[in-house]
């Protein structure tokens, strides 16, 4: 309890170096990010109903109407999981976009403004946090893979999982980088709508991508989420629209940006 | 300790450009305890978001123990605690996790933080309800736990942006303890702005803010001097209150009044005049009682403003006005 007289002027906190302080510091809010997933379970376990409804009853009914054929000869519900999976994880990641705002609502953002760790930890930090969070959703709904007739080998498994992971962190990145002129989280929510269903829709998730009218493949091309939707799919069905190399270089090269432009926006002024 | 030089800060507005900060210089030494006085909006919050690495200056300089605020920021950030004017916890969190992190972020040990935690939760009388989320916490259980973090990593500068609003006596009390033991025991220097003008009654030096720009600096004794000697309170029929203001500045040139309740009129005490009791004497209305007192820091805001603190305060009855010779 009683603490030791501290030599004036002495700063007692050693200063550490920039990169172990911004090391730790996105540990921390990464940290914070998941003990707040943990507390909310409620949200975590209700926000898998869209995505099992979508599996099961969407799924499970057209499975029997279309049959010919889907890339790699499997059925509807095989054909969605991965578009379902590449759903909840895009809705989930947009969502860190969101807890931005609200940090800045609440103002908490503001404790994090002041403390001594650079912008680009706190957005390291906060994508990390967020992605992490969307993984955790992506990986309940991926355990039902069996259940669709799907197999595979570890090393699919482990890619399945990366992937996952970096279409969450590219998401995550974007929904970052849209929240730092928000002050409102229903205005963020709108934004987010107009943004994140048509990238969601055009990415072929819901339907194959050959023989789509001119304008929509034009439109499926230009969808970054395209790319991760296909890999995701190549490596769990083993059928690809695109080939393997530009379905990496495409998911890398948003993740990428995205996680630049976050950045880059986080270090001009935001306001508080 | 702080040397803010020429400071500007404007903001882009859907209305225009508004300028909160009008070229602003100020120097705060190294276990200091300053405080900064103004009226709403004067600009004392945009200064404090500036000094702390929140905003940045639209133009002119500030120093933190000799670094500057917009080239090495994360290194002025390790010096400085805060607290904020507007509410800053996680309420999702509990109390002990809102110190955790906060200690991690400044880079303290295990034991440093558990230490400290400790410490501090039993000086703001939440240790009890330490692991409670911050959500079912009251107003001013918030604002003693911002007020325990914001000392926590044993901050070089402690910026205080009106930190006692919602707080028992008491509580104010034991914190100002302690704030007062941390400046001694590591040289801390404090940067204050409040509205209850008690409090700056201990400082070393008072700044009282205006419009962007600073009006008065100089220790307490000094600017309450620069006031005058005394002040003089009337109390009158409310009828004639305005009849005799305008007499007194006519006759003895006294400008500065204010009105603390209906029927009421105090001014400070003009120079050249023998006695109260010669202004009393000739006043063309009826006086029911008269008091006099020396000044404190309300009359030196009042004069250097213009404005009356009591005015500014929620609590303010709608009889209150405020007096001015130039009006
Ligand atoms: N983010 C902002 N955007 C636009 N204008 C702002 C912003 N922040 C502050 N202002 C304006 O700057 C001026 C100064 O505000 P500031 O918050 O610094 O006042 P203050 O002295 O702290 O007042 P108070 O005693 O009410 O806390 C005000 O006119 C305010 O409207
Ligand atoms: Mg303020």
């Amino acid at each position: 309890m009683t603490e030791g007289v501290i030599k004036p002027l002495d700063s007692p906190i050693p200063l550490p170096a920039p990169i172990y302080r911004d090391l730790r510091a996105i540990y921390t809010l990464w940290l914070r990010d998941i003990i707040r997933l943990w507390r909310d379970k409620v949200r975590l376990v209700g926000s898998l109903i869209q995505p099992v409804l979508f599996l099961f009853i969407l799924g499970g009914g057209l499975k029997g109407r279309f049959s010919a054929g889907f890339s790699g000869g499997g059925n509807y519900q095989q054909f969605i999981f991965p578009g379902i999976l590449a759903m909840s994880i895009l809705f989930t990641a947009s969502f860190a976009g969101i807890a931005v705002v609200w940090d800045r609502e609440v103002g908490f953002l503001k404790e994090v403004l002041v403390a001594p760790l650079s912008r680009t930890a706190v957005v390291l930090g906060k994508v990390l946090g967020g992605s992490t969070n969307s993984l955790v959703q992506g990986l309940i709904l991926f355990s039902l893979y069996p259940f669709f007739g799907i197999h595979l080998n570890p090393a699919r498994f482990a890619l399945a999982v990366m992937t996952m992971f970096v279409i969450g962190l590219a998401q995550t990145a974007m929904g970052i980088a849209l929240s730092v002129r928000m002050s409102s989280s229903q205005g963020f929510m709108v934004l987010l709508n107009f943004i994140i269903l048509p990238l969601y829709f055009l990415s072929g998730a819901m339907f194959p991508l050959n023989g789509l009218p001119k304008w929509l493949s034009i439109a499926v091309v230009l969808d970054p989420v395209t790319y991760g939707v296909d890999l995701l799919r190549g490596i769990l069905l083993g059928a690809h629209h695109f080939s393997l190399p530009v379905d990496i270089l495409a998911l890398g090269a948003f993740g990428s940006i995205m996680i630049f432009l976050a950045v880059r926006l986080f270090n001009m002024e935001s306001p508080v | 300790m702080i040397r803010i030089e020429n400071l500007k800060k404007e903001f882009v507005t859907p209305s225009g450009v508004r300028t909160a900060v009008k070229g602003l210089d100020l120097k705060v030494g190294t276990g200091e305890f300053f405080a900064l006085l103004g009226p709403n909006g004067a600009g004392k919050t945009t200064t404090i978001s500036i000094l702390a690495t929140i905003l940045k200056p639209t133009s002119g300089s500030v120093r933190v123990d000799d670094l500057d605020v917009e080239k090495e920021p994360h290194l002025v950030r390790q010096k400085i605690g805060i607290i904020f004017q507007d509410p800053s916890l996680d309420d999702r969190l509990s109390a002990l996790e809102n110190m955790e992190f906060h200690g991690r972020l400044y880079g303290m040990s295990r034991n440093q933080r558990g230490e400290r935690t400790e410490t501090l939760l039993h000086m703001v009388d939440l240790w009890d309800r330490k692991d409670d989320l911050v959500r079912s916490f009251s107003g001013g259980m918030r604002r003693r736990l911002e007020i325990a973090r914001g000392l926590m990593h044993y901050p070089r500068l402690l910026i205080l942006d009106e930190p006692t609003i919602g707080l028992d006596p008491k509580t104010r009390r034991v914190i100002w303890e302690y704030v007062h033991q941390s400046r001694k025991k590591w040289g801390m220097t404090v940067f204050l702005t409040t509205h209850y003008l008690e409090e700056a009654d201990s400082a070393d030096r008072v700044g009282v803010m205006d419009e962007g720009s600073l009006v008065a600096l100089d220790t307490p004794e000094k600017l309450k001097k620069m006031v005058g000697p005394e002040i003089v309170i009337l109390k009158t029929d409310p009828h004639s209150l305005e009849s005799v203001r305008q007499y007194l500045e006519n006759t003895f040139g006294i400008r500065d009044f204010h009105s603390e309740a209906p029927g009421e009129l105090s001014f400070p005490m003009p120079t050249g005049v023998e006695s109260v009791i010669n202004i009393v004497r000739s006043v063309p209305a009826s006086i029911r009682a008269m008091t006099i007192r020396t000044p404190d820091l309300d009359d030196v805001f009042i004069q250097m403003t213009g404005k009356n603190m009591v005015l500014n305060q929620e609590n303010a009855s709608p009889f209150h006005r405020v007096y001015r010779g130039k009006l």
